[in-house]
């Protein structure tokens, strides 16, 4: 592989709102002395989808569990978050608030082992919610909003594990956004689904942009180029550039970008 | 000898190794059902056992093994769960937690007569408890811990992480992970560990001859007070299993029918034992198709 | 601050339960590490008390034959020569390994190289069966079977290590069976598929790859097998004839720690020399069972197959 300059990066600043930022992150797995991801600073605007693009191991997916505290058991995080004024990467912090806030879809379905309705209504009573009416109106909405209702409406109490994969997907969707989050992270949702059920999550995520703030991971470089707005390249636990997405994969500052996003890497 | 008769013959003596294996076990059910069950009728499962005469059967001792297996499973599940829950989502991977499973390791190497020494010791002498149901269900519990803390975890493991992962992207607790998606996905697996371990404990007698007693007073089934002497609920009364009343009668000898009263019960225990296997498979099964949703 | 951000900033009632989470099974564990280590406290405290309190030699109490705690010997030492119940329990411990391993191997193999479709059907129940069933039924078998076969083969009473060791061996042939075939499937398919395309024979990749490689796995089997019949008390007793003499054949009457120790722990006063001798036993019995786990770690660790 050609050795790039890892200093040298072109990274810019949104000019619309910002819903979450990160200043200098870094993250170490075990008792590793060298991070995993290196002084990574970016932010991202609200009510757009940004996609984080590189190679795998180049530190994207572990750069996103970072920004809701996934990685809380198993690496040290330093650095900041800001969320609302607020560095969220504080141990002070409240983390189980922070991943209401900020929810979370994984790179392989994972829908509980329990009814279509009750994998959307079990964190919602978790979290204090008790009115059956109110629960039921959840329940239809975020499967509404991630465009699986119609599929599944007749069906809830059946199992969600009878479900096909790309609506399991969906339903891990409906299940993040019924707790009414600010922010998407969403971890190559579509790695394990078939180029139909991608099509149609791709439709369902530009539609969420209305009321969510979407951070995505992908390694499939059209479908961050089809539905993002802004893009950053990873590489090697380090962020070389970010900037619109246009940019990024017409006219990118960087080499290794360049290199990438026209497949002539490595 | 060719290579391939040198095969063939290795593999001719397997077979025949392996017959040898079944035939053991089916002589075993044969002999413990043909020469049990005409011993097993409805007086012998419904009346008191007698120490000096023919004719008795083993009511008591029916009653005793499932009271102490209720009592056993209740101290036991609630304590093997929390350190199975320990062991599968807290404990770190490091010297401590070795510790731990080394110190587990070594509870489930011990011969049951230890432990049921140990209980003798502390509950029978020290606390005096006295011979008790009470004493035997403890002395139980320690025999059957580390095996139902094992099955448990293992049963924990087996749910993908990324379930845990689902639950805790939602703000949920880990505590409220662990209860409300962990463990019922965990469920068939912890059911089965469950009954399986319900049947060694029993089928085991060792740990109980000097905890629960190897006498069986006259009971009152009508008398549901568990503080009274002679209440069948009574968990202070000395109590002889099926177990030990199939060790008694032979190693006493003087009952006179001791091995038609063995020979009866032996068949009875194997009988609840069986029940208790298929039973944990069929049980697990269908919890399985039902949260999978026959996929 | 607007409302999210007081939210963000205080425990909420996801942080308590995780805290009552903690407590219930941290207090779990706990239990069952302070009873570990009370059981090997108080056994080891009442065992060595023949040595401490009753100043029997070490020595003495491991080589002598004579076991007779109530009197006085000649020399006017107490009498407790436990030899004779160490070599029976190494006997029938040794003899019914050496006979249930070849049966254990062949049907590990029969499950996992030979017939894998029959051995999951068929085989794997009668394990299954072979495991449950209590042991003192397989006393009483052995009481009304075993015994008397031997004894119309070999006159005298009957009981003694060959009826002891055959009776183990079916106890133990489960447990060695089981871990066997856990042991030949941890063997990774690509060494069997690697030695057959070479040209070997079935049996030649059994004898010179499969077995090799699970060597390690296959010791620890069978010294589990050991650790089960070292310390089984009421079948072997039931069967063994109990007088604490030394075996000089396999068919006269001899004893195991534990069948002693069932037979006679009912009937000594605690804090007396017959009492602390017995709890002496019991401490070769703990402190044999740790040897056996200590054995079982060491070869696990050598043994691991790295791929």
């Amino acid at each position: 592989m050609e050795a790039y300059d890892l200093n040298q990066t072109h990274i810019i600043i949104p000019p619309e709102e910002i819903a979450l930022s990160t200043k200098q992150l870094q993250v170490y797995y075990g008792h590793n002395q060298q991070p995993s991801m290196t002084n990574a600073s970016l932010s991202f605007p609200r009510f757009q989808i940004t996609a984080l693009i590189g190679a795998s191991g180049s530190g994207k997916s572990t750069y996103l569990r970072a920004l809701n505290r996934m990685n809380d058991r198993i690496a040290r995080v330093d650095g900041e978050i800001r969320y609302r004024g607020t560095n969220i990467n504080s141990p002070k912090v409240n983390v189980y608030e922070v991943r209401k806030h900020i929810g979370m879809v994984f790179q392989k379905p994972n829908p509980f082992a329990k009814s279509i309705s009750e994998n959307i209504t079990f964190a919602l009573k978790a979290a204090g919610i008790t009115n059956r009416q109110e629960l039921s109106n959840r329940v239809e909405t975020s499967l509404k909003e991630a465009a699986l209702w119609d599929e599944v409406k007749d069906s809830l109490n059946k199992s969600a594990l009878s479900l096909s994969g790309g609506q399991q997907q969906r339903l891990c969707i409906a299940r993040a956004i019924a707790m009414k989050p600010d922010i998407l992270l969403l971890d190559e949702p579509a790695s394990a689904l078939d180029p139909i059920s991608t099509t149609k999550l791709e439709v369902t995520l530009k539609e969420l942009t209305k009321k969510y703030t979407i951070i995505i991971v992908t390694h499939n470089m059209e479908q961050a180029s089809r539905i993002s707005t802004y893009t950053a390249f990873f590489h090697l636990g380090h962020v070389l550039e970010y900037d619109q997405t246009e940019k990024i994969f017409q006219t990118p500052e960087i080499q290794a970008t360049h290199d990438y996003v026209t497949g002539n890497f490595g | 000898m060719t290579p391939n008769q040198t095969d063939r013959i290795a593999t001719q003596l397997i077979n025949f190794l392996v017959l040898i294996v079944v035939l053991i076990l089916l002589f075993l059910l044969g002999d413990i059902i043909f020469s049990g069950f005409p011993h097993v009728s409805w007086h012998f499962l419904t009346s008191p056992s007698s120490s000096f005469s023919a004719g008795g059967g083993i009511r008591d001792q029916l009653f005793n093994s499932l009271y102490l297996l209720v009592l056993t499973l209740l101290i036991s599940f609630p304590l093997a769960l929390g350190s199975a829950i320990y062991l599968s989502e807290y404990a770190g991977n490091n010297w401590r937690t070795g510790l731990i499973r080394t110190a587990i390791e070594v509870l489930s190497s011990l011969p049951s007569v230890v432990v049921g020494l140990f209980g003798y010791l502390l509950f029978v002498i020290s606390f005096h408890i006295g011979f008790s149901i009470l004493s035997g269900a403890i002395a139980l519990t320690f025999f059957n811990l580390p095996l139902l803390v094992r099955s448990i975890e293992g049963s924990l493991h087996a749910v993908p992480d990324s379930q845990r992962e689902a639950g805790i992207a939602l703000g949920l607790s880990n505590w409220r992970t662990i209860r409300g998606i962990i463990l019922p996905a965990a469920l068939p697996g912890i059911l089965t560990g469950i009954i399986l371990s319900a049947g060694r404990v029993f089928g085991e007698a060792a740990a109980l001859i000097y905890t629960a007693g190897q006498s069986a007073p006259i009971l009152n089934y009508a008398d549901w007070n568990p503080t009274d002497g002679s209440s069948f609920l009574n968990p202070m009364r000395p109590a002889e299993t099926l177990a030990v009343h199939i060790w008694k009668v032979n190693t006493e000898g003087v009952t006179p029918d001791a091995v038609s009263v063995s020979a009866g019960a032996s068949a009875v225990l194997i009988i609840v034992i069986l029940i208790f296997n298929f039973g944990a498979r069929a049980i697990g099964n269908h919890l399985y198709k039902k949260m999978t949703g026959g996929k | 601050m607007d409302e999210i951000q007081k939210k963000l900033n205080a425990p909420s009632k996801a942080s308590r339960e995780d805290v009552i989470g903690r407590i219930i099974s941290y207090t779990c564990i706990a239990v069952i590490i302070a009873l570990v280590v009370s059981i090997l406290y108080f056994i080891t405290s009442r065992g060595i008390a023949t040595f401490t309190t009753n100043h029997v030699s070490l020595w003495q109490f491991l080589t002598g034959k004579q076991w007779n705690p109530g009197t006085l010997s000649a020399n006017g030492q107490p009498q407790v020569g436990a030899l004779p119940m160490i070599v029976t329990s190494f006997s029938v411990t040794i003899l019914a390994a050496l006979v249930a391993t070849p049966f254990a191997i062949a049907v590990a193999l029969f499950m996992t190289d030979i017939a894998p479709k029959t051995g999951a059907k068929f085989l794997q129940p009668v394990i299954e069966l072979l495991v449950g069933i209590p042991s003192v039924v397989y006393g009483f078998i052995g009481l009304t079977v075993v015994v008397p076969f031997i004894r119309h083969l070999f006159g005298g009473t009957g009981s003694g290590i060959l009826a002891g060791t055959i009776v183990l061996f079916v106890m133990v042939l489960p447990t060695i069976s089981s871990l066997a075939v856990d042991a030949l499937r941890a063997v990774p398919t690509y060494f069997r598929s690697a030695s057959l395309a070479l040209g070997a024979t079935r049996f030649q990749t059994i004898y010179k790859v499969l077995l090799r490689a699970a060597m390690p796995r296959l010791l620890t089997a069978v010294i589990f097998g050991m650790a089960r019949a070292f310390g089984e008390a009421l079948a072997v007793q039931m069967v063994i004839g109990n007088a604490v003499l030394m075996p000089h054949n396999l068919v006269t009457p001899t004893s195991t720690l534990t069948s002693q120790l069932t037979t006679n722990i009912g009937n000594t006063i605690m804090g007396t020399l017959p009492n602390n001798a017995l709890w002496s036993l019991a401490l070769i019995l703990l402190l044999m069972s740790l040897v056996f786990n200590l054995l079982i770690r060491y070869i696990g660790k050598r043994g691991e197959i790295k791929s």
